[in-house]
């Protein structure tokens, strides 16, 4: 898909000493890893005030506010690459739902405690393991970027891991509700580790890691802390796709239409 | 996780005055500027005045988290995203200090928030106003933290030491959110012309909520009170003012609020809605209208949409939680007893 047809006036392209040749593939890879990281965000911000605890409260704000630092960085940095000259604010105010290249996992609907908590906790694994492999990428600030990324998502990682453990092992309704919840969000893992011409340009280059190598790694680790919690891994018999291309599922328009709507609502206005 | 902090929450149980010189002890310390820890012996009316007052401080953080809460969705920028919810995390923590502060007298958290929930205790009144536009988040910030600010500012030196110290932390963080506050507004005021009459909209509807609730009733003939208006109020302020808990009168610091906030609305270019608002050159202090207490506390009882709103979200996410913590109670027990066995 084109990231730049929403903006017509501005011709994309690097300038003659402008980005290197993998830049339009490299703003479209960090697009995404934005996408995922606000639109979680997003999802979260909607617990607060309603969480099962004022430390959960607390805690879930924490997690909101380090994904969204994390997507105004990638954002910022898609919109130098691709030659559009778009802020953070552009990319995530101004695009409609089907320029967004999230994962489907991201914009699930919250659903019960226990849903969050496996949604957190396949996310939580798979950034921690790609932003550990973006800190050893060869731009350098992107590796600072993963450096700093992967403290924070560690201890985001941490939450799920003892939550998981916590539901699976707390009460018989809270492991039946981590059960349901692991099955409901299980389908949609699939999609973090998928690999496209794109990626592969970008890994086959040595711009940036592919997430695909990782999933093995990832599931390893999923697997000890849900054995731990004395569940079982589903084996999905189907894979959600989609997101990565703009195709997004009902629940995401509302959510879209809540982030923008004020900024919508003043045009030319300043913040 | 879900624990509950039980930082003494015994340890305030009262020991027996049994006629040694346990009151004139606490009256010295008092009378000396210096702080009562949770061991020391205190008066019932202390402790149950300190309960009560830090329990509503408590529960006014949480409530206060909804208005503000209900525009993390939609702040229309990143930044503005970034800064709303380092601020309703902040609201967060305050509430847990002060429930970990009321808890060294011997009261339990869990009571403390089934009281808020079933009426017995309240919260601020203030946040019984509903936050209508992006603009309200602002005006909030800037004005009843700003109130705040300066209603606690002195409750770092209160006699009370827990207390004390949790309301060091809370002042540091709550002045940066007045600071953040008028930055909101202050890039609304440089806005669109529709940006700033949503600006101005958001004060209109805020000013009356922060000088007249964030400071409670008048205890003074100050603010145009009468004698017998004044009386009730007068009284607790100045039991409290005994006991070292309150350092001033609810009209002085009425009065210190609307002083800072006139300036910096002129600069904002924003009115504040009092025509009366006036600098006296005899008094060093600006006049305001004073507050008809009558007609808002009428406006204000328990059965308004939003005193029964705020309520009824609370509770609507306690009992959906239920279940979680009781799943964290019943994995804790567990964990604590196969530790016991490994031991």
């Amino acid at each position: 898909m084109s990231t730049t047809s929403d903006v017509p006036a501005v011709r994309p392209g690097p300038p003659p000493d402008g980005p290197p040749p993998a830049a339009p593939d490299l703003a479209l890879h960090l697009l995404r890893l934005g996408d995922d990281a606000l639109v979680l965000g997003q999802r979260l911000c909607q617990w607060i005030t309603r969480a099962p605890t004022v430390d959960e409260d607390l805690a879930l704000s924490n997690i909101a506010l380090d994904l969204i630092g994390h997507a105004r960085a990638l954002l910022a940095r898609a919109g130098r690459l691709d030659g559009t000259g778009r802020t953070e604010d552009d990319l995530a105010y101004t695009r409609p739902e089907r320029r967004f290249t999230n994962a489907l996992l991201t914009e699930l609907p919250n659903g019960d405690f226990a849903t969050t908590v496996a949604r957190q906790l396949a996310y939580s694994h798979y950034a921690v393991l790609y932003y550990e492999a973006l800190a050893h990428c060869a731009d350098p600030e992107l590796a600072a970027f993963g450096a700093r990324a992967r403290k924070e998502v560690a201890f985001h990682r941490l939450h799920a891991d003892r939550w998981t453990v916590t539901l699976g092992r707390g009460t018989e309704e809270s492991a039946r509700r981590m059960r349901h919840a692991l099955e409901r969000v299980w389908p949609y893992t699939g999609e973090l580790f998928e690999e496209d011409e794109v990626l592969r340009r970008l890994a086959a280059s040595g711009t940036v890691p592919s997430p695909a190598p990782l999933r093995e790694a990832w599931l390893h680790r999923v697997t000890g802390v849900v054995t731990g919690a004395g569940l079982t891994v589903p084996t999905p018999t189907w894979t959600a796709r989609g997101g990565r291309s703009g195709l997004h599922t009902e629940e995401f328009g509302p959510l879209i239409a809540e982030l923008q709507s004020v900024r919508r609502q003043f045009p030319g206005g300043t913040w | 996780m879900t624990a509950r902090t039980t930082t003494g929450a015994t340890a305030g149980a009262t020991p027996s005055a049994d006629g040694d010189g346990l009151p004139a002890r606490f009256d010295a310390l008092i009378a000396g500027g210096e702080t009562i820890e949770p061991r020391d012996w205190m008066p019932d009316g202390y402790r149950r005045m300190l309960v009560r007052q830090i329990a509503q401080h408590a529960h006014s953080e949480i409530i206060g988290m909804q208005p503000e809460g209900a525009w993390l969705t939609r702040a229309p920028s990143l930044h503005r995203k970034s800064v709303l919810l380092a601020k309703v995390q902040d609201e967060a923590g305050h509430g847990l200090y002060l429930y970990s502060a009321a808890e060294t007298l011997g009261v339990d958290r869990a009571d403390l928030l089934d009281a808020l929930h079933k009426g017995r205790q309240r919260a601020s009144a203030t946040f019984n106003h509903p936050a209508l536009t992006w603009a309200d988040t602002g005006a909030i910030a800037w004005l009843t933290d700003g109130a705040a600010v300066i209603n606690q500012a002195p409750l770092c030196r209160t006699s009370y030491g827990p207390y004390a110290r949790a309301m060091r932390r809370v002042c540091q963080e709550e002045a940066f959110h007045v600071r953040q506050g008028y930055d909101t507004m202050r890039a609304l005021c440089e806005g669109t012309p529709e940006q700033k009459e949503m600006a101005q909209d958001a004060v209109n509807r805020w000013w009356l909520p922060a000088v007249a609730l964030m400071f409670g009733p008048p205890d003074t003939g100050a603010g145009g009170a009468d004698a017998r208006t004044a009386a009730p109020g007068a009284a607790v302020s100045r039991r409290a003012m005994a006991w070292g808990i309150k350092r001033h009168t609810n009209d002085e610091l009425r009065q210190r609020f609307v002083d800072s906030c006139v300036p910096q609305a002129e600069r904002l270019g924003l009115t504040l809605p009092d025509p009366a608002i006036r600098w006296n050159e005899e008094r060093g202090h600006y006049d305001f209208t004073p507050v008809d207490w009558d007609t808002y506390r009428e406006a204000l009882g328990d059965d308004t949409h939003w005193a029964r709103q705020r309520i009824a979200h609370r509770r609507a996410a306690h009992e959906d939680g239920a279940w979680v913590r009781e799943a964290a109670a019943a994995y804790a027990a567990r964990a604590d007893a196969a530790g016991g066995e490994d031991a």
